[in-house]
This record gives C-alpha cells, sequence and structure tokens, in this order.
C-alpha cells in the first residue's frame, strides 16, 4: 500500500535530481569547451538553447528558473521532506548535504574559476544518491516510482537535446554541425566513452544518433531510458493490484517498441524532428496516465462499489 | 549546603553543589542518605569520574541526533532540528509508588470519560449542580456538535498523558490532565534505548520494567475503537505534517504500529466514509490517531480556513463509520478550571475517593476567591485555562510587578479564563550539569491507553527544569528529560 502523496513524491525527487543532472553536465561540458560565456561557440549554444536557459549563471543558481541546478535540486529535496519517513536515512542526508552544498556554493561571492567544480560535485552527488537508492531502499512499489521518474525525465531530455543537433544541421545547410559539435553532444550525454568503444573516433551524425536513440545498452539512450520506463510501469501496475494493460503501459510500450524496431537512416531521411519531438510528446502522455491511474484519479471512478 | 554524609573524596567533588532543601528529594532522604532504591545509583555515580560522564552525555547526544530523535525549530527554512536535551541520571519509581499511580489514572481516566459521556448527553452531574453548567458551556474545548454522539465503547479519551508532581511530603498529586493530543511518549521510548546503550552496567544492577510495549499496547488499543462492523480496521496516523514540531514523533509511532502516517489532503470523504487515496485506489480507512487539534479536523464544522483536515470527517464520525482517538471534544475535561472539579467528579461517578490528590486550585470567577488571588499574585501561580505547554503562565515567586500588574489586568478582564494554584515546591532528582550533580524540579507525564481495558507502560516522561531553581519543565521553555525505571516488585 502506498499513498498516492507518497507515490508524488518520490516521483519527482528522481525527476528534478535527473533534471538537475542533466543542466549540470550541459553547463560543464560548455564552460570545458573554453566558453564560459555564451554566444561564442555554435556547441555551446545549442546546449544552452536545449535548456531554454542563456547564461551559465542563470542555469545554475536562479531559482526563478525551473530547470536551473539549485531550483531543481530544491524542488528535490522538498519532495525528499515531505516523504521523509519513506526513504532511508541515507538517501535523505545524501539529499539534504547536496542541497546545502549547492546553496553553499550560491551564496559564495567569489564564483568566477568555480562552476566546473560545481557540476561535478552535483552530478557525483546525484549519482551517490542514485547508489545508496539502491542499496538502502527496498525495491517495492515506492522504489518504482522513484525510477519512473528518473527515466521518464531522461528519456524526454536526452531526446530534446538530440533534437536540437539534429534538426538544426537539417535545416540550416549553412550552419553545417562540424565534429566538435557532436563530440560536445556526446560529452553532454557522458557518452563519448562508450561511443568510441562501439563505433572507434569517427564520430558521424548518424552515428552519433543513433547511439543516443537507439543503443539497447547505453544507459543515457532514449531506447535504455524506455526499456527502464516499461518496466517500472509494469511494476507498479502490478504492485496496486491494477491489471496489465492500462493506458500509461500500453503508451510506453508503444514508444518502447519503436526505439526497438526503428532504422536511424529511416528516422534520419524521414523526419527526425518529427519524431524526437513525439517521444517529447509521448512523454508527457506517459506522465499524464501514470498521474491519472495512481495519483490524480477523481474520486467517482474509485469509489468501491 | 549539605553534602550527603559518608561520600568518599573523589564524589564529594560532583556533589559538591548538591543541596537539599524543602523539595521531597527523589534520592536522598532529609538525613542526606541516599534512599534505599538509589543507594546502587549512588554508588554508581560515586564510582565515577568526570570526563567519563561526559563522554557519556556526548554519546548520548549523539545517539539522539543520528536517529534523528529532534524537534522542528519554528521559522528556520534550512530545517533546523534540536534534540530535547536529555539528563544521563534515571529517575527511579519504586513499584509500590507505581501501583498507586496506576490506581489513581486508572481511577481519575474512568471518572473522566464517564464525565465526557454525560456533559454530551443527559448531564446529569450539570442537572445536580456538581459541576456548574456555564463553567462547561463556556469552555473555548466544549464542542456542541458533538451533543448526543454516540461514541464507540463511551471512550472519548483513549490516549492520556497526565502530569503528575511529587509534593514536599513524598505524596503524588496531579497538576494537569492532558486529554487532547498529548505528545512526548517517542521521547519516553528512546530515552530507554539510549540509557541501555550508555549505561548498560547500572542498567543491569537494577531490574527495570520494560517500556517498549508501548506501539503494539497503542495498536491494540486503537483496534478496540474500530467501528464495530469492521472486521480487520484500517489505521492510520494523521498528522499536520512536516512542518509540526513533533512530526518526528507522529513518523515514529506510524511506524512502530506499522500503519500509513498521512496528512489531510491524502483523506478524502464520500457517502459519510473516509478513505485514503493510494496508488491502488480508494481505502477505507477505520479509526484514526489524530494528531491534530480539534479546530483543524475538518474545514466544513471547525476553522473553516484549515488545509490540515478532511471535509466531512465529523459527519462521517458522527455517521459512525469512522472513530477518532481521541473524540472530539474532550479538551473540556483538561480545562484547568474543570480540572478543579475533578475530584468533585470522581466521587459523582465512582462514589470513591480520589487516590491521586489534585493541587489546590482557585477559580477566578468566584469574587472571594479572586480577591485573595489578586491580593497574593506574587506567590502564586497563575494560569490560562485552555493553554499548555507552559504557556499563558505567571510564577508569582520569579515574576516582576510589570508581569503581575498585566495578569491582574487579563484576570479582570476574563476571570474564566485563568485559575491560580499555590506555587508548588515539587520533587527534585540528581542531574548531571557537564560539571557534577545539582538537584533540578522534575515531574512525570505517564501515558495512559483506555480501549477495552486500561493499559500503561511502566514509567512515562519525566521532565526536568534544566535551569537552576526553575519550576518550568516544559520541551518549548528550555526543559529536558530523564529515563524513568519503574523497578519490578
Amino acid at each position: 500500500m502506498l499513498l498516492s502523496r507518497v507515490a508524488d513524491g518520490l516521483y519527482w525527487i528522481a525527476r528534478y535530481l535527473e533534471r538537475a543532472e542533466h543542466t549540470a553536465r550541459l553547463i560543464g561540458v560548455g564552460l570545458d569547451l573554453g566558453l564560459g560565456r555564451a554566444g561564442t561557440h555554435a556547441a555551446a549554444d545549442r546546449l544552452h538553447a536545449s535548456l531554454g536557459l542563456s547564461d551559465t549563471m542563470v542555469a545554475l543558481f536562479d531559482l526563478d528558473h525551473r530547470n536551473s541546478v539549485a531550483a531543481c535540486v530544491t524542488a528535490a529535496r522538498e519532495n525528499g521532506r515531505q516523504v521523509r519517513d519513506e526513504i532511508s536515512s541515507d538517501m535523505w542526508e545524501q539529499l539534504n548535504a547536496l542541497f546545502l552544498g549547492v546553496r553553499q556554493f550560491a551564496v559564495n561571492t567569489d564564483r568566477d574559476a568555480r562552476p566546473g567544480t560545481l557540476c561535478r560535485s552535483v552530478i557525483s552527488g546525484i549519482h551517490l544518491f542514485q547508489g545508496i537508492t539502491d542499496a538502502t531502499m527496498g525495491h517495492a512499489e515506492g522504489w518504482q516510482y522513484l525510477r519512473a521518474g528518473r527515466f521518464i525525465e531522461r528519456a524526454g531530455a536526452t531526446a530534446g537535446l538530440l533534437d536540437r543537433f539534429v534538426s538544426d544541421g537539417e535545416t540550416q545547410p549553412d550552419g553545417r554541425l562540424d565534429s566538435v559539435d557532436w563530440v560536445a553532444l556526446l560529452r553532454a550525454c557522458s557518452a563519448l566513452e562508450a561511443y568510441c568503444r562501439h563505433y572507434t573516433a569517427d564520430v558521424r551524425p548518424e552515428r552519433v544518433t543513433e547511439f543516443l536513440l537507439l543503443s539497447g545498452d547505453f544507459p543515457r539512450s532514449v531506447r535504455f531510458a524506455a526499456a527502464q520506463l516499461e518496466s517500472a510501469l509494469r511494476e507498479m501496475a502490478r504492485a496496486s493490484g491494477r491489471g496489465a494493460g492500462g493506458r500509461a503501459e500500453r503508451l510506453v510500450g508503444r514508444l518502447h517498441a519503436s526505439l526497438d524496431y526503428g532504422q536511424v537512416d529511416e528516422i534520419l531521411s524521414d523526419d527526425p524532428h518529427g519524431y524526437l519531438a513525439g517521444i517529447g510528446r509521448q512523454c508527457a502522455l506517459i506522465h499524464t496516465s501514470v498521474y491519472q491511474s495512481y495519483v490524480t484519479y477523481s474520486i467517482e471512478s474509485a469509489i468501491p462499489a | 549546603m549539605t553534602v550527603p554524609p559518608s561520600a568518599p573524596p573523589s564524589a564529594t567533588e560532583l556533589f559538591a553543589r548538591y543541596t537539599l532543601d524543602r523539595a521531597y528529594d527523589e534520592i536522598f532522604d532529609a538525613a542526606g542518605n541516599a534512599r534505599p532504591h538509589c543507594r546502587a545509583l549512588v554508588e554508581a555515580l560515586r564510582g565515577a569520574s568526570l570526563a567519563e560522564l561526559r563522554r557519556h552525555q556526548t554519546e548520548a547526544d549523539r545517539a539522539f541526533l543520528t536517529q534523528g530523535i529532534t524537534f522542528t525549530v519554528y521559522g528556520d527554512d534550512a530545517g533546523t532540528e534540536r534534540i530535547f536535551p536529555y539528563d544521563l541520571l534515571p529517575r527511579i519509581i519504586t513499584a509500590a509508588e507505581w501501583a498507586t499511580i496506576e490506581r489513581g489514572l486508572t481511577q481519575r481516566l474512568t471518572a473522566i470519560n464517564l464525565f465526557l459521556r454525560d456533559i454530551y448527553h443527559e448531564g446529569r452531574i450539570l442537572a445536580e449542580g456538581i459541576v456548574p453548567r456555564e463553567l462547561v458551556f463556556s469552555c473555548r474545548h466544549y464542542r456542541r456538535e458533538m451533543r448526543g454522539v454516540h461514541v464507540n465503547r463511551g471512550i472519548y479519551v483513549s490516549i492520556a498523558g497526565t502530569d503528575l508532581v511529587r509534593l514536599e511530603d513524598g505524596r503524588f498529586a496531579v497538576l494537569e490532565d492532558n486529554l487532547r493530543v498529548p505528545s512526548g511518549v517517542s521521547y519516553m521510548l528512546a530515552n530507554r534505548e539510549v540509557m541501555k546503550r550508555v549505561f548498560p552496567g547500572l542498567f543491569a544492577r537494577y531490574s527495570v520494567r520494560p517500556v517498549s510495549t508501548y506501539g503494539q499496547d497503542l495498536l491494540a488499543t486503537l483496534r478496540t475503537l474500530a467501528p464495530p462492523t469492521r472486521i480487520d480496521p484500517t489505521i492510520v496516523v494523521l498528522t499536520p505534517g512536516v512542518g509540526n514540531s513533533a512530526y518526528f514523533e507522529h513518523a515514529f509511532l506510524a511506524r512502530e504500529m506499522g500503519v500509513a502516517l498521512v496528512e489531510g489532503r491524502d483523506l478524502l470523504t464520500h457517502d459519510n466514509i473516509v478513505y485514503m487515496r493510494t496508488t491502488s485506489g480508494l481505502r477505507r480507512i477505520d479509526v484514526i490517531y489524530r494528531r491534530v487539534d480539534d479546530d483543524f479536523l475538518d474545514p466544513l464544522a471547525f476553522r473553516a480556513d484549515s488545509r490540515l483536515g478532511v471535509p466531512g470527517l465529523l459527519n462521517a464520525y458522527r455517521a459512525g463509520n469512522v472513530s477518532l482517538a481521541n473524540a472530539i471534544g474532550t479538551g473540556v475535561a483538561d480545562d484547568k478550571a474543570i480540572y478543579a472539579y475533578i475530584p468533585a467528579i470522581i466521587r459523582f461517578y465512582l462514589s470513591e475517593e480520589p487516590v491521586l490528590p489534585n493541587v489546590h486550585t482557585y477559580l477566578l470567577q468566584q469574587p472571594s476567591q479572586r480577591q485573595y488571588v489578586l491580593d497574593h499574585l506574587d506567590e502564586l501561580v497563575v494560569k490560562a485555562v485552555g493553554e499548555s505547554g507552559g504557556y499563558g503562565m505567571l510564577i508569582g515567586p520569579h515574576s516582576t510587578s510589570v508581569e503581575r500588574a498585566a495578569f491582574r489586568a487579563k484576570i479582570l478582564a476574563e476571570p474564566r479564563n485563568f485559575i491560580a494554584q499555590p506555587t508548588l515546591t515539587f520533587s527534585r532528582a540528581a542531574c548531571f550539569t557537564g560539571d557534577g550533580f545539582e538537584p533540578r524540579h522534575i515531574d512525570l507525564r505517564p501515558y495512559l491507553l483506555y480501549g477495552d481495558r486500561m493499559r500503561f507502560v511502566p514509567g512515562g516522561l519525566t521532565r526536568v527544569a534544566l535551569r537552576r531553581g526553575s519550576l518550568v519543565v516544559n520541551s518549548s521553555q528550555g526543559g529536558g528529560s530523564k529515563d524513568t525505571w519503574v523497578l519490578q516488585d
């Protein structure tokens, strides 16, 4: 038995942390390109634009921007506080430490040289939280909500970022992307090493797209995320006593199947932007139907006969 | 200054500031000899070194912090939490003393429940003029919504924490009844755990009755309160939420019982049935151990601005579809003016003499008593009738003339709102101050559970006024606590 409020809290802890990690990784790569400020390189521009945030400091610290690292970590902790009793003490302490670390950084006045440090510490702090979660919390219904939150966010974020690179390259022949751009994209997904192991260091747009979209074993690919999400949703349906084949499960099953059997050349030659934007839309539909099934269902539909 | 005699030199230092006065001392008799049941304790303390004691104290404080046994400090968004100060030394109660306390509290709570049933139904005690009608109806915690409502088993107060003090002659007396949402039981349980960890040797020298069954007893009590038609009742703990200072305790009790901890927004009512919203759909609730005050329980019936409660809960309750522990409207019986009538209430319903005496109480709407109190404000303690937690109090001997003038004006404006009592010298026990042992005033809050029968956890929460000479033991006012030992026969 899991309270809907608790399920909601767990789901959003994971979503917000995934979002914070995504933002932190993008900023970190942008900084590493030697471009502390936006607007001086197409790759950094694209990374920033995919966040809807123009400035490094805003992306890190501005609490008014929902995607900033500080806003996401704060929101994750607030959700954690609401369900503190449902997560392990170790998880709570790590979540709190992460929050305090970001907050301390934000009030620090001389931050010129340090955003890169913060990005790295946020990413490793979130990895630590995930490790603690898997090691100290029962892998029961609540844990599945954490898993669902993490992977639905990841599928949407990776698809959105890829869309920036693939669609821009298609629609703007004069602004063709060079290999620096594609390497930056791989690094923004922590995928460069894995890509090289798979395809060698020969970086080609269609291979990068294939890898980030369709790889079955790379954990940040959209397909991998969809598989995890599907599995989490199946477990959630089972734990709640609802039969298999609900709307959310059918939606995620369709998404997963399209990635399982998709061909990168078809996707790229057909309508890559439509395909990638469609993934974001499908994630939103899955989210809505999960909520309708488990959290915000109408009372009328749930009154026992 | 009286140093207990026969103290070896090493111990004299630790006890150097230990003085005896009029107050009953829990450890030493008037001649300065350890009381028989405290001899082993005193002996152990005399063998201890200051460094060792300080180490124990650090260890105990750390245990509370790492276990998260804290209360929230209001108004701090950093989530700062404080531990409830813990004194190293146990407070020891003999089997005979405890037997009297159990007998007295059983009698008292039985009578209080009969009283509540009576005033919300036929009102015999009012008709016979034992308790003045206007005193009951003018009480802020009287709920006319409860008139004629059938309460399962007739038990209004199933969870109580009654504050006892020990008077100069060594007798226990009742200082106040807490019949709404008494708190602190988690500290009682945590104190014992820490004590066993820090002082295993000392603990082993005594035969102390265990307290660890509280969670099971509470669950068993709540089960017996379920609506009779519900075979396997679903029980929940209702908390105001993480912002509440006792949130730790709410979560702790839910975990001890293995039931869900819910907030008002998790619950809803439909056709006078209460449900909680879970991922598996709506689940019917049968018993709510609510840690939310009456005022906030149901915005449709009580405070409309409350977001802590459940709209429609009162009607579901009146329909008998859900049980609340405690019932609504029990605060009328722990009103401090009604308190003065509890001995009469016991005599009226049970035809018995009270086992545990009350503290003498002046009722301020009676002109002669009021005049006496106003003339002796510097000697008396004045309390607001509906308050708890040590708020709204004037301690005469420790007050300034400005404070007394302020209280005089308040009393004259609303005499029904105040009572006065003599300033008590309640008992003292040895506490570790960090530099040695000094006596500090203490009280005792035993926790009672009343369902199919009266259940006690032997002991309770001993609260300590940590400031030298202070008489205020509330956690919100600089109080601490001790582990409380009830000895086997």
